[in-house]
Parts: structure tokens; C-alpha cells; sequence
């Protein structure tokens, strides 16, 4: 189907590519991985005609192409869901299924709306997504966007459709209709290139798998004659060890305490206690109010009642500012359009939230941002080619330790995590893990967001679960299986909640 | 020199440079008199109120936002501090006022924008005819004069330092600080970070509005100042003075390669693309081109300059 040989890439004299092998058959799922900043991106980018690639050669289906344009490759059958997503958010759900072609009257270019709009109920439907098509895009939570670029790319009647870890987002419901989808569009001929760092994902769904490592073709194995063990090992030249690493911290006194919260349409009743040196976690499916608890606790959104003390004060944090001189900090969910400034190179982005450290008097001192930055660097194990690289031009889970780099620097005592390892390689994912519980070790609150399950009962030492904006169940670890956290984040009813 | 705040490569930089210098060579060939000493000071004098204006809007369209009320905040500034003077104030005090005025008309321009959330261009749309109409009822319609002998006042617009017009010294100065201000300080910093990501700023715990009603007051400041030079210069105070003049200055910000959309641009870029359109305006009247073909030249040359820009950065 396809057939890339010896294809090499360079950024500005980084090599990012060395002669990387790649082939895919027809009606395959094949799988990608590596770790963050391997150039899984990369390849694929090269594959659709986004970046030209330095030398090397491209068949599909036998034949020599040279993409230069994503037009180009999507015309020859080649359907791309990118990591980062495309949604414009003021148009219409119908809107951003159909842009570029809309389907209209004749050629007057005047818009079947209806018709579109019923068809994006029925395709986004299938998908398990129940919406109302003419709602703007921007009502729809991150994973349900990333549905909607899924259905996007599904619905062009692509020969092989590229998803660039599309899974970072959605939740256990929400991937097993996907899988369902990619099977039956299986049975029906077409290929798949599937990137993920979900190992379990990719032994569930691919059937072969190629590594990169540092921009080189590392093997190809047929999942079934393969293991987990072998592709880390691969993957990371290294034996990993342990998934989640061991913590040793001593929980508390209370430092955070929350009663009654409560925001209109998103959440209410909510009361929890966190204590010094406690990882506690919320659970649930998405759109939960997970994320709306932590705004609004970091002051980003109103709150319409309760009360909150910290250090056993009652306070009230209207800022993200004040939240910050409090020393809170909160790692976003969605790392590009609220966790970094794009433009700015790396250093400029952990100096962000870092002024009063990196600056007197209002100057910045140079000396003192490049040490930042280096500490951070180093402490977080951040892969880049220089202070001065634009956060844009990261790997994804690069990014994603740029912004836990930015609120390190603060030395917080309360840290929210919202989905802290989303898009971020096996190696990295430990190194965060790591990180947190450093930073519990040395008696910093921690509430962490999390829709991996795995992930949750490995590192919390209490988790909360939320379902439709309220807490169904608090459970200390000795509780946390993954089906009870799955049940009472489908609103199952209350079993017993031990009080504890 | 460090160019990195905005990621932009060395050959996108220097392309307003290369430009100018290009201009400067065509003007040069046709007649030679453009770089004499006394022209060059001339075209330098004349940039000075634009430029002064286009750094001010540098800032303002870092943030992501627009102003148009600049030509109107200078009307209004210029022509009470004339009356104050007229009426016999100490004209010093009556300068400073002045500037002070400057900065409270932008700060009521940044505080509809960044509390009352209203689009800039809009919000600055209905300032720029509020301050207009305001100068136009102050004034009665007609010129201010008769503001006295000040020195200070008069130095302002028509003297000479070391050889240098006044308001050029000014203008440089300005720029040494300015530059200063968006290259080393954590003020600088954040006006980038506000345009480049708003959300990604008030979650890193910016104070994003308070940036947007700073950099507001300090454009009405800049436009102040200039007005004042006007002032001295005319020896009056014109109801009518500074129109069209938030276009000339945001045409030099664009020349300079800034960003419209905010986060991405240049300071040193604005005084290159003032310079530009101040030599167009002087070169063009050497060369002898008829006044009314020169407003078309002047246009298909920003025209040019922002779609080579373009091509570069596809
Ligand atoms: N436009 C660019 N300019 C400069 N460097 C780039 C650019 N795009 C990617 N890179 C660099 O190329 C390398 C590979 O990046 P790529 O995005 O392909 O990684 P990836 O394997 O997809 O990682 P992840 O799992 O984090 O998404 C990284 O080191 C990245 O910094
Ligand atoms: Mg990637």
C-alpha cells in the first residue's frame, strides 16, 4: 500500500529522521511508536505532504509520489487525524465535519444545511457521540472534538487513515466505539497507521508495529509474535523497570479543604480534604467537571457557592494569580491552547509563570532565566534542541513537561494535575510519575486528573469519582479497583462509601 | 543581537531593512539632493510624530489589539494643553497635564477593552469620534493660539540638539527606552505573552487586563508627546491635527514585520517601516511626483512590502 524507504529530515540542522523504513499493507492496522520526539509525527507529516522530506523515496501502491501539499496526499487516499487538533471552535459541529466539502445546491454554493446536519448526527452517532450538529464546536469538550476530526478524516472515504494518537483524549466509552469503527472500516479494506502511547491499546487493536527510537527505524514485529517487555526495551534501549515507581511520603496535615462547592450547570456538592504530602485523584468519564472543580479552585472559573480553606483558612481565590501567590499550581488539561504560548521558544515559556524568581524590580535577568531553564531542563529530562526553540516545534510530550516545568519553578504546595500524562511517552510517563512523587515526598499536596485508569490506582493514595458533576465515591487505595472507579463513573448507584 | 522573543528568522527581520534601504537607493538615483544633511534631518523631523505614535500601537498590537483613537487622543491632548498654556498655566505644568491627559484617554480606551470586553477596533472606533467630537466642542472648530514663549515649549518642536532636530533626539530616546522595556522587562515579557496565548497567560497567572489597559495608557502617553511636538511646531493647536495618523502608524508597524493578530513583531521593526513611509513621503515631493499620485505609490509600496512578507513566511 505504502512504501517509504530511507527517508531523512532535518530542522534547521537537527537531524530528526535518519533513514526511517516504514511500509504498510493493504487493510492493516499498523501501529507507530516511540518515545516522545522519535519523529512519529514526523514520518507521518512526511507521508500526507505537510513537510518534504530531505531525501528518501515514497510509493503508494507502487507508484513514486511526491506530496507537497496535504490536498495532494488526501486526493491519492491518504486521510490524516493530526495530534494537535483542527477545530475551528465558532463554527457549527455540521460546520467543521463538512468544511472544504460542503455539500451544496447544484453548484450554487448555496448549503444543504439540514442535510449535512442530519448526516454529522449519523456519522458522529455511530461514534457514540449523541449531539446537537448545529451546537458551535466549542460547546463540545476536548474529546469530543477529537471525535469530530475522527469522524472528519472517516468520512472521506480514505484508503488509509493516519491517527496521530487519537485516544490521548477520550475516555474508555469513547475509544471502544472508535475501535469498533476502525475494525468494520478494517473489514472493508482500509489501512490504518495508528500512533499511541497506550500499549494495551495497541495490543488490542494493531496487527503489526514499527519502533523509531531517536529518529531511526528500530524493527517491525508482527504484534502477535512480540511483548510488551520487547517493545519498551526497544523503544527505549533500556530495560524500564516498574511502571509506577515507589513513594515514600508522609501524609499531613490538611492543606486544602473544600465544602459545598458548587458552579451552575457543572458541578455541585463538592467537599473533599487533601492532605500534605497525599496524591489524591478525581476520576470519571469526561465532561464529569473534573476540569471545572480545578478551575475553579485555581480561580480561572466563578465559583457560585461553597467554601474553601487552605492552611486552614478559609480563603477565597478568585485569580489564577491570587491562586498562584497562594502556591497553587495547576498543569492544564489541553497543553496548546491553554498551557503554552506557541510562539514563545521553550525558556520563554517556563519563565512565564516564574517572574518574581527571574526578575528584579521588574528586569529580567538573563543569567537567571537561562539557570531556570537549564534546572528545568535537566530536572524533567525536557528534549530540545535549544532554549531558544519554539514550544511549537516540540514533540507532543515534550510540550507536555514544558508546562509541569513552568509551575515547578514556584515551588507549589498544592499542584492540580489535569491529565498530566496524556500524549506522553512510557519513559516520560515514569519520569512524571517520578516527579510527582518527589514532589509529595517533600510534603507538596497533590490532586491529579486523570482518565487512565491504570494510571489513577497506581499513584493515588485516595481517589475521588465524579459523575456528572457530583462525587459518587471517595475510595482509599486498598478500594480502587478498576471496576468500581468505572462504576460509580457511570452513575452507578452508591454502594457503600466507607467513611474514612 | 538576541532576536528571539519572536521566533522570527534573521532574513525576516532585516527584510523591512532591505527595503528601506532599496527605497532610499531609488530616490537617491533619481535625485541625488535626498541625501543631503538638511533633507535627511528633515525626513527625520517628520518621522518622528509617526514613529513616536507606531511605537506606542507596537505595543497595543503585541497584545493582540487596535487602536484608532490615537490621531484623536493627540487632537484632544495638543489642543488642551494649548488652551492651559493659552489661559496663561505654567506651561510645564500644562505640558505634563497634558501627557497625563495622553495616558488617561488611552487608559479608558484599555479599560472598555479589557473589562468591558468589547472588540478593540470597535471600542477604539467610538473614542477615536468621542475624543474627536470633544476637541472639536473644546476648541469651538478653531485653531488655538498665542501659547506664549516657553522655551521649553518652544525647544520642543523647532530646536536643535548637537545639530539634531528636538523631536528626532526625542523620538530616539523614546525608542532606547521602549526597546528596553520590551526586550528585558517582565512587563515586555508578558505584553508578548498576552498577544501570543491570552488564556495560556491569565492560567500562568498574568494579569492580562491590567497589561491591556497599560499598554492603552501608554500609547495615549506617546500620543500625547507628539502632540506637544505638533504644537510647537504649528505654534498652535489645530482641532483638525492627527488625522489619518493611527493609520500611518499602524501601516509602520506592519511594515515592520509585527503580526496583526498579536505576540509575534518587533520594535525596531516599526522605525524602520516609520522611516519607510517618512522617506516615500519626502522622496516622492523630490522626485517630483504629483501630490495626488503620491498617496497611490505610497499605498502599492506598503502593499508590496506586506505581501513579499507573506511569501517569506509561507
Ligand atoms: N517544525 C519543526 N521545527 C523544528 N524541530 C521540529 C519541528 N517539528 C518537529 N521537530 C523536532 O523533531 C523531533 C521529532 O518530533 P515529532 O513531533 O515527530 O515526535 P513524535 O515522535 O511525534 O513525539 P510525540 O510522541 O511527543 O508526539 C523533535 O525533537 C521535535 O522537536
Ligand atoms: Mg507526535
Amino acid at each position: 500500500m505504502i512504501n517509504m524507504t530511507d527517508i531523512s529530515k532535518s530542522f534547521s540542522g537537527n537531524k530528526v529522521l535518519k533513514n526511517v523504513h516504514f511500509t504498510l499493507e493493504k487493510g492493516e492496522i499498523h501501529a507507530l511508536m516511540g518515545e516522545n520526539g522519535a519523529g512519529k509525527s514526523t514520518l507521518m507529516k512526511i507521508m500526507s505532504g505537510i513537510y518534504t522530506r530531505d531525501s528518501g523515496t515514497v510509493e503508494v501502491k507502487g507508484e513514486q509520489v511526491n506530496f507537497t501539499s496535504p490536498k495532494q496526499a488526501e486526493e491519492a487516499g491518504i486521510a490524516v487525524i493530526h495530534q494537535e487538533l483542527n477545530i475551528l471552535p465558532h463554527l457549527s459541529i455540521a460546520d467543521n465535519l463538512f468544511l472544504g466539502r460542503e455539500e451544496t445546491i447544484g453548484r450554487t454554493g448555496i448549503l444543504k444545511t439540514k442535510q449535512m446536519e442530519k448526516k454529522t448526527r449519523q456519522i458522529l452517532g455511530d461514534l457514540g457521540l449523541d449531539i446537537n450538529p448545529s451546537d458551535p464546536a466549542s460547546t463540545l469538550s476536548v474529546g469530543k472534538q477529537q471525535i469530530v476530526e475522527i469522524a472528519k478524516a472517516l468520512s472521506v472515504d480514505a484508503e488509509v487513515i493516519i491517527m496521530d494518537e487519537p485516544t490521548a483524549a477520550l475516555t474508555d466509552r469513547e475509544i471502544d466505539s472508535l475501535f469498533k469503527t476502525i475494525r468494520e472500516l478494517q473489514k472493508r479494506g482500509v489501512s490504518f497507521i495508528y500512533i499511541s502511547h497506550r500499549m494495551e491499546e495497541i495490543f488490542s487493536l494493531c496487527d503489526r508495529i514499527t519502533i523509531l527510537r531517536d529518529g531511526e527505524f528500530v524493527g517491525e514485529r508482527k504484534i502477535s509474535e512480540t511483548s510488551f517487555d520487547e517493545i519498551v526495551q526497544m523503544m527505549v534501549g533500556r530495560e524500564l523497570g516498574e511502571r509506577f515507581p515507589e513513594r515514600n511520603s508522609e501524609i499531613g496535615e490538611v492543606k486544602l479543604s473544600v465544602k459545598g462547592l458548587k458552579r451552575k450547570d457543572c458541578f455541585e456538592d463538592i467537599s473533599f480534604e487533601l492532605r500534605r504530602g497525599e496524591v489524591l485523584s478525581i476520576a470519571g468519564l469526561m465532561g464529569a467537571g473534573r476540569t471545572e472543580v480545578a478551575q475553579s479552585l485555581f480561580g480561572y472559573k466563578k465559583l457560585d457557592g461553597g467554601t474553601i480553606e487552605f492552611d486552614g483558612k478559609q480563603v477565597k481565590i478568585d485569580t489564577p494569580r491570587k491562586a498562584k501567590e497562594m502556591g497553587i499550581g495547576y498543569v492544564t488539561e489541553d497543553r496548546k491552547s491553554e498551557g503554552l504560548v506557541v510562539d514563545f521558544s521553550v525558556e520563554e515559556n517556563v519563565s512565564m509563570t516564574n517572574f518574581a524568581a527571574i526578575s528584579k524590580n521588574g528586569l529580567i535577568s538573563k543569567d537567571k532565566e537561562r539557570k531556570l531553564y537549564d534546572t528545568m531542563v535537566k530536572r524533567l529530562g525536557i528534549r530540545t534542541s535549544g532554549p531558544d526553540q519554539a514550544a511549537k516545534s516540540l514533540s507532543g510530550g515534550n510540550q507536555q513537561k514544558v508546562v509541569i516545568a513552568k509551575w515547578l519553578g514556584i515551588e507549589p504546595k498544592l499542584l492540580i494535575l489535569d491529565e498530566p500524562t496524556r500524549g506522553v511517552d512510557v519513559g516520560a510517563k515514569k519520569e512524571i510519575y517520578s516527579i510527582i512523587n518527589e514532589l509529595a515526598e517533600r510534603g507538596v499536596a497533590i490532586l491529579m486528573i486523570s482518565s487512565e485508569l491504570p494510571e489513577v490506582i497506581g499513584m493515588a493514595d485516595r481517589v475521588l469519582v465524579m459523575h456528572e458533576g457530583k462525587i459518587t465515591a471517595d475510595l482509599p487505595k486498598q478500594e480502587m479497583t478498576q471496576e468500581r472507579i468505572m462504576h460509580f463513573a457511570t452513575g452507578g448507584g452508591k454502594l457503600a462509601v466507607e467513611d474514612q | 543581537m538576541q532576536l528571539k522573543t519572536n521566533n522570527q528568522s534573521m532574513l525576516q527581520k532585516i527584510a523591512p531593512f532591505i527595503g528601506l534601504i532599496l527605497i532610499i537607493v531609488i530616490i537617491t538615483a533619481l535625485n541625488p539632493g535626498f541625501l543631503s544633511v538638511s533633507n535627511l534631518m528633515n525626513v527625520l523631523r517628520q518621522v518622528s510624530i509617526n514613529a513616536l505614535i507606531a511605537f506606542g500601537m507596537t505595543f497595543v498590537i503585541l497584545t493582540g489589539g487596535i487602536d484608532l483613537s490615537v490621531g484623536a487622543t493627540l487632537a484632544l491632548t495638543g489642543a488642551v494643553t494649548a488652551g492651559m498654556m493659552a489661559s496663561g498655566i505654567d506651561p510645564i505644568f500644562a505640558m505634563l497635564l497634558g501627557l497625563l491627559l495622553g495616558a488617561v484617554l488611552g487608559a479608558i480606551n484599555g479599560f472598555i477593552i479589557a473589562k468591558g470586553k468589547v472588540a478593540p477596533f470597535i471600542a477604539t472606533l467610538a473614542t477615536m469620534t468621542i475624543y474627536r467630537g470633544l476637541t472639536l466642542v473644546y476648541t469651538d472648530g478653531r485653531p488655538i493660539s498665542g501659547l506664549g514663549d516657553s522655551l521649553t515649549f518652544q525647544m520642543l518642536g523647532k530646536g536643535y540638539f548637537l545639530g539634531i532636530p528636538v523631536p528626532v533626539v526625542t523620538m530616539i530616546i523614546s525608542f532606547g527606552v521602549l526597546y528596553f522595556i520590551l526586550k528585558k522587562t517582565t512587563f515586555g515579557r508578558r505584553v508578548y505573552a498576552v498577544g501570543g496565548n491570552e488564556e495560556a497567560s491569565i492560567l500562568s497567572g498574568i494579569n492580562a487586563d491590567r497589561i491591556k489597559i497599560y499598554v492603552y495608557s501608554l500609547l495615549g502617553l506617546l500620543a500625547a508627546l507628539a502632540s506637544l511636538i505638533l504644537t510647537s511646531r504649528l505654534n498652535s493647536a489645530q482641532p483638525t491635527a492627527g488625522e489619518m495618523f493611527e493609520l500611518d502608524a499602524i501601516a509602520a508597524v506592519v511594515l515592520g514585520g509585527t503580526s496583526l493578530t498579536g505576540g509575534r513583531g518587533w520594535i525596531v521593526g516599526t522605525l524602520i517601516g516609520a522611516l519607510i513611509i517618512g522617506v516615500l513621503n519626502n522622496g516622492l515631493n523630490l522626485i517630483g511626483v504629483p501630490s495626488f499620485f503620491q498617496q497611490v505609490v505610497k499605498g502599492a509600496v506598503i502593499l508590496l512590502a506586506v505581501l513579499l512578507d507573506r511569501k517569506k513566511t509561507a
